[in-house]
């Protein structure tokens, strides 16, 4: 209770104040010491004092509602009823209306403060200040390496804090010498400032490590509890704790960009994207108030006229005022309150629950969405597999080629026979040999090969040529590179020393009307992603590149089914035999290889088309939804395209926090199916509130025309109800 | 032009109620009000003067509902 605001104190102080009073009205024998025909008189005047304690606020509102023409509004309709009650001489139970849904009001106000205060202790990410380093930075003050000079660029004077900064002021011992460290607004560093973390605190901006070792806990950002190692030139994100060491930050962002404001931002804001429940609760209590409203007047003018005339009853003041206290059991029971509350409530839970393992979703509506999914579509790299192309072999050309080759470039023609070549992956060595034999000659041969792929694909950002350059190691000079042409899911051409040199696929080789020999044509049997290499006509070899299936992939696909996805479909880019190979090892229903980026989309489009049509639903649950999956890297027209986009480990990348419409911050991908269960375990909550308030009211309402139900039940259908929808509501933030 | 405002108001019927009278404000375009979170995001109507424009969205809100506030 300590943690109320003044408003909720006030309030418990005046219900209490009034229940106690109300009590003891209630059992005090006026009649024993007052003339009995002041009894009366005496008693209303008394009870209008707790009345008037706990619930002046709510008849000022009704007045100023009728006055701003207002009407229906749940201030009328308690208003309504109690004075009615009142007048009808029923003061316990006018009182007792009033003090019910005073208590409601402060238990709903008091849940949701309580919910929107764990909703931020869960994404406690948002730092309070950051410790700005002032007067120039000397990198290296701890002795580290002397590579490091070049990132004292932006820093100024190079002399450690010996000027002194204006206010608050602390010195930090950093290996070296003392500097001089200012606590400020994080809104106040400006990018390419120096920022200095001490253990134990919170890292403010993003940016990029310049000094120091550490090791973060991004619990808060990614749901990952283990903590991740960073050093010098590593980037880090704000929100995560840094555990051991004394960390130099560049920041790279300014505190509003940052990643721990734009999640805050997200799930804040979640909530003004409505789901459909949301809108057809809205409307339902724009014309369920008043529709109630006018079914009391209704009651009290022509259920007395029809028990006269129908039934012939007697008429007379019994029979009116039994009408009327069933009217005013009927505004009682009005009351949109409890599901009006619970549903936004519900939403923020569930959002707010799922942002702290790591699952943003933008907006209530895709919660729906989200509940709703029966298929799921899956962009291979990066989702399922790792995305960190490595080479794992290198195959020059059979000499046997050599017969028809008209090797232009001297010393370029393989004369070795084809050897695998592993990369060693661990000690940085680039690619090894493997074999028996291996000869001066092949090694060239090999190596040349690599050597050849490395500078054509030298300009590209594709992570083909990333892992191609990482496995040749050594320095890329001795050829001078010409025009480079990329081409959109076939390769590159380049042309080195002006022989044009094509990298790719097999389609690029059909292209460049290269002949592979048969020899060496090994496409079919591997299970990576093969690129051919060729210089003019000839056929140079092939390398071989495989991703890394992530370890928890099979287990997502299973989860996924059993959430109840009827469909699983992988896309990609890659070659038949490496999608079959993945789809089978995963259990992914079908997959569609070879497909080029704008083929995504088609594909998905196509993929829509299908649920609309034959409904990859179970019969009677309606049309499932289709989810994509995507690494954010170049997927963003997908992404926006599908019903629902969800982009894996994004954290970084705008371009898909901006397309998707739900985010994993980490790239696991039994996530999804998690987000899945946290949104069908939402969506359940909000129907059970929905149809268990419904239903309640309408039960109350149908007993209080027929004159079965009193206020009490009235107070419960109206208090009881919301309390428990409230209650269910909080289950939600798990 | 979009705008948000932190807002408090008690109900949740209440920030629905304010929604309505901010969407029929002249110079909004659109309105959404998020009571788990007080806030509320306007967009304005191109050329409008925002500042008298929240002038008149905080008058229709106080008459739909009196206990509420917008921060300006």
């Amino acid at each position: 209770m300590k943690n109320m605001t003044k408003k909720q104190k006030n309030l418990l102080l005046r219900i209490i104040a009034a229940a106690v009073l109300m009590v003891v009205l209630a059992v005090l024998p006026l009649k024993d010491f007052l003339p009995p025909e002041a009894v009366g008189p005496v008693r209303f005047a008394l009870f209008l004092v707790p009345y008037f304690t706990v619930g002046y606020d709510i008849l000022r509102k009704a007045l100023k509602g009728i006055r701003n023409r207002q009407v229906f509004d749940e201030n009328f309709l308690m208003a309504a009823a109690t004075v009615g009650a009142m007048a009808l001489g029923e003061y316990t139970e006018g009182v007792a209306v009033m003090l019910f849904y005073q208590i409601g009001e402060l238990f709903q106000s008091y849940a949701v403060g309580r919910s929107r205060r764990n909703i931020s202790d869960l994404m406690d990410i948002r730092p309070d200040y950051a410790n700005l380093v002032v007067g120039g930075w000397t990198p290296g003050a701890g002795g580290s390496g002397p590579e490091e000079a070049e990132n004292a660029g932006a820093g100024s004077s190079g002399i450690t804090g010996e000027t002194g900064a204006s206010g608050g002021t602390g010195t930090s011992a950093d290996g070296g010498g003392a500097e001089q460290i200012e606590q400020v607004d994080p809104d106040d560093v400006e990018i390419g400032s120096i920022i200095l973390i001490q253990p134990g605190e919170r890292v403010p901006i993003d940016g990029i490590v310049v000094d120091g070792t550490s090791s973060l806990d991004t619990a808060a950002l990614t749901g990952e509890s283990l903590p991740r190692d960073v050093r010098k030139g590593q980037e880090i994100l704000s929100g995560s704790i840094n555990l051991s060491g004394v960390l130099h930050v560049r920041t790279t962002k300014e505190f509003e960009e940052s990643t721990a404001s734009r999640i805050l931002d997200l799930v804040e804001n979640a909530g003004t994207r409505k789901a459909k429940s949301e809108q057809f609760i809205t409307r339902f209590a724009r014309w369920y108030t008043p529709a109630v409203c006018y079914g009391a007047l209704a009651l009290a003018v022509f259920g007395p006229l029809v028990s006269m005339f129908v039934f012939h009853k007697a008429g007379g003041w019994p029979l009116w005022s039994d009408w009327v206290y069933r009217a005013l059991t009927f505004l009682v029971i009005s009351c949109p309150c409890a599901i009006v509350v619970s549903i936004p409530l519900t939403f923020f839970g569930g959002i707010g629950g799922a942002g702290s393992k790591g699952i943003l979703i933008k907006g209530s509506n895709f919660m729906e969405t989200l509940a709703n999914v029966r298929t799921v579509v899956f962009d291979k790299t990066g989702t399922l597999t790792k995305g960190n192309f490595v080479v794992t072999k290198v195959c020059p050309a059979h000499t046997g080629s050599e017969a028809e080759g008209k090797n232009a470039l001297p010393g370029a023609q393989a004369d070795a026979v084809a050897k695998t070549l592993e990369s060693s992956g661990i000690s940085g060595a680039g690619v090894q040999q493997m074999g028996t034999g291996a000869g001066e000659d092949m090694e060239d041969a090999a190596d040349r090969l690599l050597k050849y792929a490395a500078l054509a694909e030298m300009y590209s950002r594709h992570p083909i040529s990333r892992s191609l350059k990482e496995a040749y190691r050594k320095p890329l000079m001795s050829v001078r590179i010409g025009r480079s042409k990329e081409i959109s899911g076939r390769g590159v051409i380049t042309e080195l020393d002006g022989y044009p040199v094509a990298v790719g696929n097999l389609e690029l080789m059909q292209d460049q009307g290269v002949v592979i020999p048969a020899e060496d044509d090994h496409s079919a049997v591997e299970t990576g992603t093969v690129v051919h290499a060729s210089m003019g006509q000839d056929y140079l070899g092939h390398i071989v590149i495989s991703d890394e299936i992530k370890p928890r992939a099979a287990e997502a696909v299973r989860a996924l089914k059993k959430a109840g996805v009827t469909r699983t479909v992988m896309l990609t880019g890659d070659a038949e035999g490496i999608a079959a190979h993945v789809a089978a090892e995963l259990g992914i229903d079908e997959y569609h290889a070879r497909l080029l980026p704008e083929d995504k989309v088609s594909r998905v489009e196509a993929l829509l088309g299908d649920r609309d049509k034959e409904g990859t639903a179970p019969a009677g649950k309606g049309k499932g939804t289709l989810a994509f999956v995507g690494d954010g890297i170049n997927d963003a027209p997908v992404l926006s395209r599908a019903d629902l986009g969800i982009a894996m480990g994004a954290l970084g990348s705008d371009a898909a926090i901006e397309a998707a419409d739900v985010v994993l911050m980490d790239d696991d991908p039994t996530k999804i199916a998690q987000a899945v269960s946290i949104a069908r375990k939402c969506i359940r909550i909000v129907n059970e509130n929905i149809w268990f308030a419904i239903g309640v009211k309408f039960a109350c309402l149908l007993l209080g025309a027929l004159g079965i139900a009193n206020m009490w039940l009235a107070i419960f259908a109206d208090v009881g109800v919301m309390v428990l929808c409230v209650l269910n509501a909080i289950r939600a933030l798990v | 032009m979009k705008k948000t405002y932190k807002i408090d108001v008690d109900c949740a019927n209440c920030a629905n109620k304010m929604e309505e009278a901010t969407k029929k404000t002249t110079g909004v375009k659109d309105a959404v009000v998020n009571f788990m979170a007080l806030k509320m995001k306007v967009e304005f109507e191109d050329g409008a003067d925002i500042d008298s424009v929240m002038q008149d969205v905080i008058k229709n809100c106080k008459v739909v509902e009196d206990d509420c506030q917008i921060f300006l």
